[in-house]
């Protein structure tokens, strides 16, 4: 049986690990290739990457960074951050990335979700979509939630699949950073309306919150993906599948 | 060595990978004299079938792969290439397995509801090849596809997605795998180190 997936993610400054906590204030965590290792050896399903760079030698050293990731690590991973043409997205599939995830730019300009996945295949393009519910509308936010598009989280959803999304990755900013728990009816309804998956992002606190999110009487997502409760410890993976298992949830032991 | 039959298809940047990390030597090429040369062969892909099979007949690589005697493993489209014939471009393959290759919402029952492409980890079983020499039953492996090959004398393993398929097929010196072995994990690191002969 196909089964659920858990994804760490690891937002990567200048070549190296951080984690932003709701977007605000970097602290150092770790070398990205041992970390990518030790999650690959723990049972992470996938690895996510996230450049947040703002310098070019920052983005030179994240390309760099990921040819030395697929030669050191044997399960997929996908990378992000700050892609807005298709010889972004060469570059790094080039250098070793199973999938890359557009963002910001695919909100300017939808037709590079088409034109990345005419040439490389809708299975290597993830599309992140952040947004924020403001008086009942999921808006859809860019550069990193700050600045609001004049998207709507389903119609996106939708018009992304249909341009050649691969899978979609919604992140909830009033989620993200809480611990509380991901925006499962969200993930239900997006998952219900769209034939491709659905990856769950922000919000996750403890096993029962992914655990909900997974499930078929909860968020029906495909896969899960969190970083700050993987990378302090607080959720072994080992022992999250032990008990997604243990809920009747599929994965990987 | 190992040669990687290099036709412009997609995912060998990680065939190659996987075959650095395992320290297995390997070329890459589309000459067939260098390929004839090779103690076995890796038909990799990603990619569009019908696109494929023109790009291996450009390069004179169809008779050349059918009348090889030296072991070949197809990875994913690598696989169905080895086919008799895709439903993706209407395209006659490469005929060495039986098996017909169809997209997945042709053959699944009415209202199953399951996502296409399959991606992520799904299970392997009725394993019968030496690919799968130290490879529990039920083990899981990494998917990302839309078409799938029918069960078939040639059947290698069998996962189900909706319906039973292949998910790998093997007839005498030919083997295929619809999963990524490069990406598997320290399963799919097994099969490709039994294919490469590295394994007790």
């Amino acid at each position: 049986m196909l089964t659920k997936r858990i994804i760490p993610c690891l937002d990567i400054k200048d070549g190296k690990t951080v984690k932003g906590i709701n977007f605000l204030g970097l602290k150092s965590v770790g070398d990205p290739v041992d970390m990518a290792r030790a999650y690959s050896g723990q049972g992470a399903d996938e690895l996510v990457f996230l450049d947040i760079s703002a310098t070019i030698e920052g983005r030179k050293a994240f390309s760099e960074l990921v040819g030395r990731i697929a030669l050191n690590i044997n399960i997929p991973f996908t990378v992000g951050g700050g892609i807005s043409t298709v010889e972004d997205a060469a570059i790094l599939l080039r250098a070793g990335a199973d999938k890359v995830s557009v963002n910001s730019a695919a909100v300017r300009n939808p037709g590079l979700i088409s034109d990345i996945a005419s040439r490389f295949g809708s299975q290597c393009v993830v599309v992140a979509i952040d947004a924020k519910n403001v008086d009942g509308v999921w808006k859809v936010t860019t550069h990193g939630g700050s600045r609001f598009s004049d998207k709507e989280l389903f119609s996106w959803a939708g018009q992304a699949e249909t341009l050649g999304a691969g899978e979609i990755l919604f992140t909830s900013m009033d989620h993200d950073g809480t611990c509380s728990g991901y925006a499962c009816n969200e993930y239900r309804r997006l998952s219900g309306m769209l034939g491709i998956p659905v990856i769950a992002s922000g919000g996750a606190g403890t096993v029962g919150h992914i655990a909900e999110v997974l499930s078929s009487d909860g968020g029906c997502a495909d896969a899960a993906l969190a970083a700050s409760v993987f990378h302090y410890g607080e959720i072994l993976i080992p022992d999250l599948k032990r008990r997604l298992a243990s809920c009747g949830i599929p994965v990987r032991l | 060595m190992t040669g990687i039959i290099d036709y412009e298809a997609g995912n060998i940047r990680s065939v190659e990978n996987a075959l650095k990390r395992l320290g297995a030597d390997y070329v890459l090429s589309r000459d067939t004299a260098v390929l004839s040369a090779c103690d076995r062969l890796l038909l990799p892909g990603v990619g569009e079938a019908g696109w494929a099979m023109a790009k291996l007949r450009e390069n004179n690589l169809v008779d050349f792969i059918r009348n090889t005697d030296k072991p070949l493993l197809g990875i994913c489209l690598g696989m169905q290439l080895l086919c008799s014939r895709s439903e993706e471009g209407d395209v006659e393959c490469l005929g060495i397995f039986r098996n017909k290759v169809r997209h997945f919402s042709h053959v699944f029952p009415a209202g199953i509801g399951l996502k296409v492409p399959q991606i992520g980890w799904n299970d392997i079983t009725s394993l019968k090849s030496g690919l799968f020499d130290g490879v529990k039953e039920g083990s899981y492996v990494y998917f990302v596809h839309s078409y799938c090959a029918d069960i078939g004398e040639d059947t290698a393993s069998v996962t189900e997605y909706g319906i039973p398929f292949s998910s790998s097929l093997c007839r005498g010196n030919f083997m295929g795998c619809q999963f990524h072995p490069e990406k598997s994990g320290d399963t799919g690191e097994r099969i490709i180190g039994n294919f490469l002969g590295l394994t007790d």
